[in-house]
């Protein structure tokens, strides 16, 4: 694996970028040529009607899909040419997750769920549980451990999630519609939760959202139109 | 790490759904313990031949078993070089009190349990029947059916050889093995031959199968054919064969239900191995998003397969373990039930093997389209789904 970027060096770039899917015998393009970088330690959200291919684009950027054709590369990692397994393995080190509907396992406790991806380190047993009660009181969960996802509420099965997604100290994390199934109290929380680990920690972060509210927590906003980049906004 | 990840993981995914786990586990559970039922009837059948000992060998009328053979056929068979000792007995095919009480009677010369050592005979009651020219020796298993004590007088009503027989119990016999049948009945030979003369003479001194123990197993094939060959030619040309071989004649004479329980057996391993594998198929079906997140988060396809795999296995190997429990004293309740009609009805360990086996295929063959399934669903295609 190669090592971080230097700061100030992109840790996402995109350039040319293609994808299309099959619907019944038509091929629908999704995305046309979209380029451009992300730098370590940006928050990005990216916004657009539904359909306009945010979604996707994220999906790209965290490795869980291919593109057609272009170049992505994360890390210095040209993700088109790893081996599915690779991929795996490089998102497990690279990527944190961050689901709209938290995509938590419902048997499992809080403290099992996210210790979900330190399953894939060599860590032992005793230095998993340190990880994981460290996550767990950083999100302000350390009382619900032993807590299953359905005897927890929404916002609080998001901090799970955002645990999970923290707790192998990845490069990049992101969040596809985070705040998307909470309230708007619940989402603040997850919101500034998403700041702090931007600001204090150093996270680069790309978020989905359709609420332009929560996109304001971000430095910067894209816009995606039928597939292509329309605009990037910086906040103020 | 992984591997206890993926049985915990498994072993709560199988507690997820109650019902649809407890009613599949109930399917199981039934399905192991009737194949475990029809096996043990199966093996039950073939019981007597598994049981037959490889020094014993069988001659009889060539014709049929029905028809009898001189006595004096004895000191012939004797003269052969390579046998120990010439026994012989007569199917007696006698009803205690109703038709259903079958069990079966031998009239059977004193040297006869020399050659059978599975049966073990008290001395003293041995000594008591020998001076009893009406005594009888009967089963462990036929004395507790009927309750029969030393010195009952048990009477039968003949049918080969018709009118009522009244026989004295001096001896009860126990078997060496779990499996010797402890359900036969034996008296002299020479009672039966000495009443038949009286009654009726032209029926005397016939015997219905010679039963000699043979030096050499090995020697077998010869001394069969040398036996043979003294009575080619004869008003009664003889076959003999080995005991096994003798008591698979019966067993092949009844062949069509015995492959038909055996098919039925086998049947009912086929349909829980459907419903199992509905029951895989939906469950996998909705947990789609669960496998595809735990791709995303790096997980490989083969450990995702193994949730399905386990979760699969760990249902059928709980029913199977309950339907192997329950074999036992289901197979002895229905043994109480049947009575004497099959003399040793016992779980051979190896149909436990084979429920086992069973159980385990069930739960591997079940899972295998759904865990392929899983395995090979896109990522995102996985995430998306809704169920």
């Amino acid at each position: 694996m190669s090592p971080s970027p230097l700061p100030g060096t992109p840790l996402v770039h995109l350039a040319g970028i293609t994808k299309s899917y099959r619907r019944g015998a038509q091929r629908v393009a999704v995305l046309s040529g979209i380029s451009f970088d992300i730098a370590a330690g940006e928050f990005l959200a990216l916004m657009g009607p539904s359909g306009s291919g945010k979604s996707t684009l994220l999906n790209l950027i965290a490795g869980i899909d291919r593109p057609d054709s272009g170049l992505l590369a994360v890390a210095g990692n040209d993700l088109g040419a790893m081996s599915e397994a690779d991929l795996a393995d490089w998102r497990a080190r690279h990527v944190g997750f961050i689901f709209q509907f938290y995509n938590l396992m419902p048997v499992l406790t809080a403290f099992e769920n996210v210790e979900l991806p330190l399953l894939l380190t060599h860590l032992s047993r005793r230095e998993r549980a340190e990880h994981v009660a460290f996550v767990l009181d950083m999100v302000g969960l350390g009382d619900r451990m032993e807590h299953r996802p359905g005897e927890l509420s929404g916002g609080q099965q998001q901090r799970v999630a955002i645990a999970r997604a923290l707790v192998t100290d990845p490069d990049l994390i992101v969040a596809d519609e985070p705040t998307g199934d909470l309230d708007r109290e619940s989402a603040e929380d997850i919101l500034r939760l998403l700041q702090h680990l931007n600001r204090d920690l150093g996270k680069t972060i790309v978020m989905v959202t359709h609420d332009a509210r929560a996109a304001e927590h971000a430095h910067a906003v894209m816009h995606l139109e039928k597939g292509e980049l329309s605009a990037r906004v910086d906040n103020p | 790490m992984i591997l206890g990840a993926v049985l915990r993981h498994a072993l709560r995914n199988a507690t997820r759904h109650r019902l649809r786990s407890g009613l599949t586990v109930l399917g199981m559970v039934v399905a192991i313990l009737a194949y475990g039922l029809l096996q043990t009837v199966v093996g039950a059948w073939y019981a007597n031949a598994n049981n037959a000992s490889d020094t014993r060998l069988i001659t009889r009328n060539s014709i049929s078993l029905v028809f009898p053979m001189p006595l004096n056929y004895r000191q012939k068979i004797r003269a052969v070089e390579g046998l120990n000792q010439v026994s012989l007995a007569n199917w007696f095919g006698a009803i205690y009190k109703e038709p259903k009480n079958f069990f079966a009677q031998f009239a059977v010369s004193d040297d006869y349990f020399a050659i059978y050592p599975e049966f073990i005979i008290d001395e003293d009651q041995m000594r008591d029947y020998r001076r009893d020219r009406r005594g009888c020796i009967v089963g462990r298993k036929l004395a507790n059916t009927y309750g029969f004590k030393i010195g009952d007088a048990v009477t039968l009503k003949g049918t080969i050889f018709p009118g009522d027989w009244t026989f004295v119990v001096r001896a009860i016999y126990d078997g060496r093995k779990e499996s010797t049948d402890e359900t036969q009945f034996f008296f002299h030979w020479d009672f039966l031959n000495e009443t038949v003369k009286q009654r009726y003479a032209r029926r005397a001194d016939q015997v219905g199968v010679f039963v000699s123990s043979v030096r050499d197993p090995d020697d077998m094939a010869r001394v069969a054919l040398e036996i043979d060959g003294q009575f080619r030619n004869s008003a009664a040309e003889t076959l003999s064969e080995t005991e096994k071989a003798f008591q698979l004649g019966f067993v092949a004479m009844t062949g069509a239900i015995v492959t038909a329980v055996e098919l039925v057996s086998y049947v009912v391993i086929f349909i829980i191995m459907a419903v199992m594998a509905n029951t895989m198929a939906m469950t996998a079906r909705e947990r789609t998003a669960e496998y595809a997140t735990l791709k995303a988060l790096g997980f490989s396809p083969s450990f995702v397969a193994g949730l399905v795999l386990a979760e699969s296995l760990t249902i059928a190997l709980i029913g199977g373990a309950i339907g192997i429990a329950l074999t036992y004293p289901v197979a002895q309740g229905f043994a109480q039930a049947v009575g004497t009609l099959f003399p040793v009805f016992r779980v051979a360990p190896h149909t436990v093997l084979l429920q086992l086996a069973c159980a385990l295929l069930v739960g591997l063959l079940a899972a295998w389209l759904p865990a392929r399934r899983a395995a090979r669903v896109p990522i995102v295609e996985g995430l998306r789904s809704v169920v």
